[in-house]
């Protein structure tokens, strides 16, 4: 008789919300983490990622814009060299970011600092971690974004209201990078296999209509790069930032929503996997 | 190689060293590590040095390893001086470090022949070598494995292999089981007791004193860098401690109130936070003295005394914290 | 490279041993009022007046834990690796590099048929479609943009090489993985891990520059029958960039991120202001200065002389060549002291 009583006070409740076994409401505590410990370290780097992008602008608008003169930018007008290849240094960058904090970064954390581990020990769902990770890559998206857009006014290159929108646009780039990152890293084992990553973004850089339109190009190469990520993200800030737009841009907007739906569930899966075991 | 017969030039007592250190002291900065340490290590016996942590184990331990210069004294390995003679010093040696420093990015038995390349020797001897002491160390299934896929006991003895490539004459063991369960500590042991056999001389640091005891031949204990005792571990026992001990509980707010009232039990008593020590020859009859006045202990334990006494005797300081 | 001269081993060790011993009593007797327990000690250790023994003697006395016998005694072991120490590192060095052979092998030919296609292809179409402005051989003649940024693209591959190969590796030798204090207790001395590693890197970037060169070749990129010099200057470049950093590396006591430092605030602006893309001329006076510290831009302008004969008087290729040179001593010697400090300890 006391003995069943005993068993029932000591039963625990069962979570009734959805996604009770990922998700456990509690995003911030790994946002917060996240904050603190890049608010204590590394001031420096945190600068240093918006200063990259700024010098590519720099270099390559002021000293390769002055022997390639003007280019045919969206809608057919003949713009500068440096209004040209502006939004796509901010895609890129957008990309960059998210791709480094969402792969090595989270790559060190999961296999030598085990901070995922220790997280997933607490009543935190393998969902809460990777929001929560990749909401903190999107903070510093929005930052960079910000200040790059404010470079590029100083510069002169702004030349349509729109293009304030290239900052929110940023950020649904970098969140679509960040979620597939995340993805893809937890399926890696070694560092070999993290150089593989660079394997894939150099040329997916140097290709996606960042420096030269993509007409320069045989037609499947063409196709090609219009199937990746990057020449989507080029496209849409590179329209925005004119001010010009085609029926297109919906088509970029909606590639990108589809990245990060599939990013998270992947990921979400694989740490479950990687943990919950 | 000319074997040169020993008898004639050493006397049957004296015994021979092949480490000497006199006075030797290193300083960092205005920290004096290792703070006029002086003593010798004979052929083929297992020396070790006793110490908490930051005592001046592993500081000394790198001296005679020829890789950290003495601020000052003598040290001579073999007749030669490690910091004039790193390289000759270094060849007679084999060094397990503290800390394993294996190259993960190669295999196992990579790891042995890659190593043995620095002392010049040719792979037709590294390749059969590395096997014979994949066997020692009870790893050959391992030899193609990597590094990463080993066990801290595993790793443990791939360093013993890889130090062991050379034939060296001098084994220097940095803590060789910390961080090992006890199963992969007694594999260990043994594989350590099979190279004394061999005549090859051991020292050994360890805050263990189990250790201590099993391994070692002769000790010193060393506290802040000095030289606290000397001598064999029953040696040490007997001139520091008693020949048992007791230990009392009786509660970690209650210790330091009943210490009082048990003057007078046994040789000497330690009051540690946790516990009571009453140090007697007999502890059986000390207990029997203590119920006697009434007390009752939570928990009460007669014990062997062990150098873990010699070294609270010597310092009024635990060996490990 | 030089090794250190050996220094000499004493022949007669039981004189020296005895010598000593007398030394040694001598200063004991010296030694005012020593502390008691120290007295005790070095008393009872007095009282068994240990003879020193000699290398041979226990030679005699120790024998193998297994059944192979080593063929060098611990002194030719010693010498040999005096004499040839580096090279054993750098066979380490080459070993370890194998087993990620394949990133090496796929970033040698990928970067440059990337780049090749990116600048060399794209941007020229659009570089030489431009007939305001024409890139000038220094003669009057005009350079197509591809064989004006090929000499540039190769020695930024070394220089992408000699960063990866100078940063993290050398970082986790002291501090991560400390896989340089294995070594450290062989025979082998700590100057000869720069060297090795050093000797390492070289092959390596070798290696890279000569497939980069190839691809350029096969890209049309190179016009003078002088372009394979590039493969040595380029190198050059690597080992001018490489050596320095390393010496940082080893110097860093804490990761606080200072390799993402060096790759934003030091890499990057050395690869974009460096004459690589565009002309130096084409920059403000401002940030020019950039170009002239930069390896980078005095091994493209050594490329461009060889690759497609850009005119330029003699004394400024001296001074290329120079200056990289220069770099590349005094990266080597601060290198050494670091690590020769810093594994000493």
């Amino acid at each position: 008789m006391s003995q069943h009583i005993v068993s029932q006070q000591l039963r625990l409740e069962p979570s009734r919300r959805p996604l009770g076994s990922l998700y456990a409401g509690n995003v911030r505590a790994v946002f917060s983490r996240g904050v603190k410990a890049t608010w204590g370290t590394n001031w420096a780097i945190m600068v240093s990622g918006f200063v990259e992008p700024v010098l590519y602008l720099v270099a390559m608008g002021i000293g390769l814009g002055s022997l390639i003169g003007t280019v045919t930018g969206p809608g057919g007008a003949e713009i500068g060299y440096a209004n040209y290849i502006a939004p796509a240094l901010l895609a890129v960058s957008a990309m960059n970011g998210a791709v480094y904090d969402s792969t090595w970064n989270v790559f060190f954390k999961l296999h030598f600092a085990k901070l995922y581990e220790g997280m997933l020990y607490t009543s935190l769902g393998p969902l809460d971690v990777a929001l929560g990770e990749i909401l903190l890559a999107l903070l510093r998206g929005a930052l960079y974004a910000t200040g790059f857009t404010a470079v590029m006014g100083a510069m002169g290159l702004i030349t349509s209201p729109w293009a304030l929108l290239m900052i929110p646009a940023a950020v649904v780039v970098a969140f679509g990078f960040a979620s597939f990152g995340m993805a893809i890293t937890s399926y890696m084992k070694t560092f070999q296999q993290m150089d593989w990553i660079n394997f894939i973004m150099l040329p997916m850089f140097l290709f996606s209509a960042t420096f030269y339109p993509l007409s320069v190009y045989p037609e499947p190469i063409q196709w090609l790069i219009q199937a990746l990520p990057l020449w989507h993200g080029v496209e849409m800030l590179r329209q925005l930032s004119a001010g010009i737009f085609t029926g297109a841009i919906l088509v970029h907007l909606l590639y990108f929503l589809v990245m990060i739906v599939l990013g998270l569930i992947l990921s979400t899966g694989r740490l479950r996997k990687l943990f919950l075991n | 190689m000319p074997q040169t017969s020993l008898s004639h030039r050493l006397p049957q007592q004296a015994p021979a060293a092949v480490i000497t250190a006199r006075n030797v002291v290193k300083t960092y900065g205005d920290f004096n590590a290792v703070d006029g340490i002086s003593f010798d290590v004979q052929q083929g016996e297992s020396f070790g040095l006793l110490g908490p942590n930051g005592a001046g184990k592993s500081t000394t331990m790198r001296m005679i390893g020829g890789v950290s210069q003495r601020t000052s004294g003598e040290l001579s390995i073999m007749g030669l001086d490690p910091d004039q003679h790193g390289p000759e010093v270094r060849a007679h040696l084999g060094v397990v470090p503290q800390q394993d420093n294996l190259d993960e990015e190669l295999k196992v038995r990579d790891n042995l022949i890659v190593y043995g390349r620095y002392f010049g020797l040719p792979y037709s001897y590294l390749r059969p070598k590395a096997d014979e002491l994949l066997e020692f160390a009870q790893l050959t299934d391992k030899a193609k494995a990597k590094v990463d896929a080993l066990s801290g006991g595993m790793k443990r003895r791939l360093t013993i292999a890889r130090s062991l490539m050379n034939d060296p004459k001098v084994l220097l063991l940095d803590e060789p089981t910390t961080g090992l369960d006890p199963q992969a500590r007694h594999i260990l042991w043994d594989r350590l007791f099979r190279l004394k056999e061999a005549g090859v001389t051991l020292i050994l640091t360890t805050h263990y004193m189990d250790e201590a005891e099993q391994l070692c031949d002769r000790l010193i204990v060393v506290d802040k860098g000095k030289i606290m005792a000397e001598g064999s571990p029953s040696a040490l026992i007997r001139e520091h401690s008693t020949r048992e001990v007791l230990e009392l509980r009786f509660g970690s707010e209650r210790n330091t109130t009943v210490a009082p009232e048990l003057g007078g039990i046994g040789e000497r008593l330690e009051t540690l936070p946790d516990r009571i020590l009453i140090y007697a020859d007999d502890g059986e009859a000390a207990l029997e003295q203590v119920s006697n006045r009434g007390l009752r202990p939570i928990t009460s334990l007669v014990r062997r005394s062990s150098l873990e006494d010699v070294f609270l005797r010597l310092t009024g300081r635990s060996l490990i914290d | 490279m030089t090794e250190q001269q050996p220094s000499q081993v004493p022949g007669g060790q039981e004189a020296e041993a005895a010598s000593r011993a007398s030394a040694e009593s001598a200063a004991a007797g010296k030694t005012p009022a020593p502390e008691p327990d120290a007295a005790a000690a070095a008393g009872s250790v007095e009282a068994r007046v240990p003879a020193q023994l000699t290398l041979r003697e226990v030679d005699a006395l120790t024998r193998p834990v297994t059944g192979l016998r080593s063929p060098l005694s611990p002194l030719q072991s010693a010498e040999r690796a005096r004499n040839f120490g580096s090279f054993y590192y750098m066979e380490h060095w080459l070993r370890q590099l194998r087993g990620y052979g394949w990133t090496v092998l796929m970033t040698a030919v990928g970067t440059p048929l990337v780049y090749l296609f990116a600048m060399g292809v794209g941007l020229a179409t659009l570089v030489d479609a431009n007939t305001n402005v024409s890139l000038d051989a220094g003669n009057g003649q005009a350079v197509p943009y591809l064989v004006f940024v090929a000499p540039a693209l190769l020695a930024t591959a070394a220089i992408m090489v000699a960063s990866e190969e100078n940063t993290y590796s050398v970082i986790s030798g002291f501090k991560w993985r400390k896989t340089y204090y294995g070594p450290n207790a062989s025979p082998l001395q700590s100057q000869q891990l720069v060297n090795g590693h050093s000797m390492g890197v070289l092959a390596r970037l070798l290696l890279t520059t000569g497939l980069y060169f190839l691809c350029l070749v096969l890209f049309g990129a190179v016009v003078e029958p002088t372009g394979w010099v590039m493969i040595f200057t380029a190198a050059l470049a690597g080992m001018s960039f490489g050596l320095p950093l390393m010496a940082y590396s080893a110097s860093i006591e804490e990761d606080r991120g200072q390799f993402a430092l060096v790759q934003r605030f030091i890499v990057m602006p050395l690869f974009l202001f460096s004459g690589t893309f565009f002309p130096l001329d084409a920059m403000p006076l401002l940030v020019r200065w950039i170009g002239w510290i930069s390896p980078l831009w005095h091994s493209t302008e050594l490329g461009r002389v060889l690759s497609y004969g850009y005119a330029e008087p003699v004394w400024p290729t001296v001074l290329h060549v120079a200056y990289l040179a220069v770099l590349c001593v005094v990266g080597w010697i601060f290198a050494r002291r670091v690590y020769i400090r810093r594994l000493g300890k």
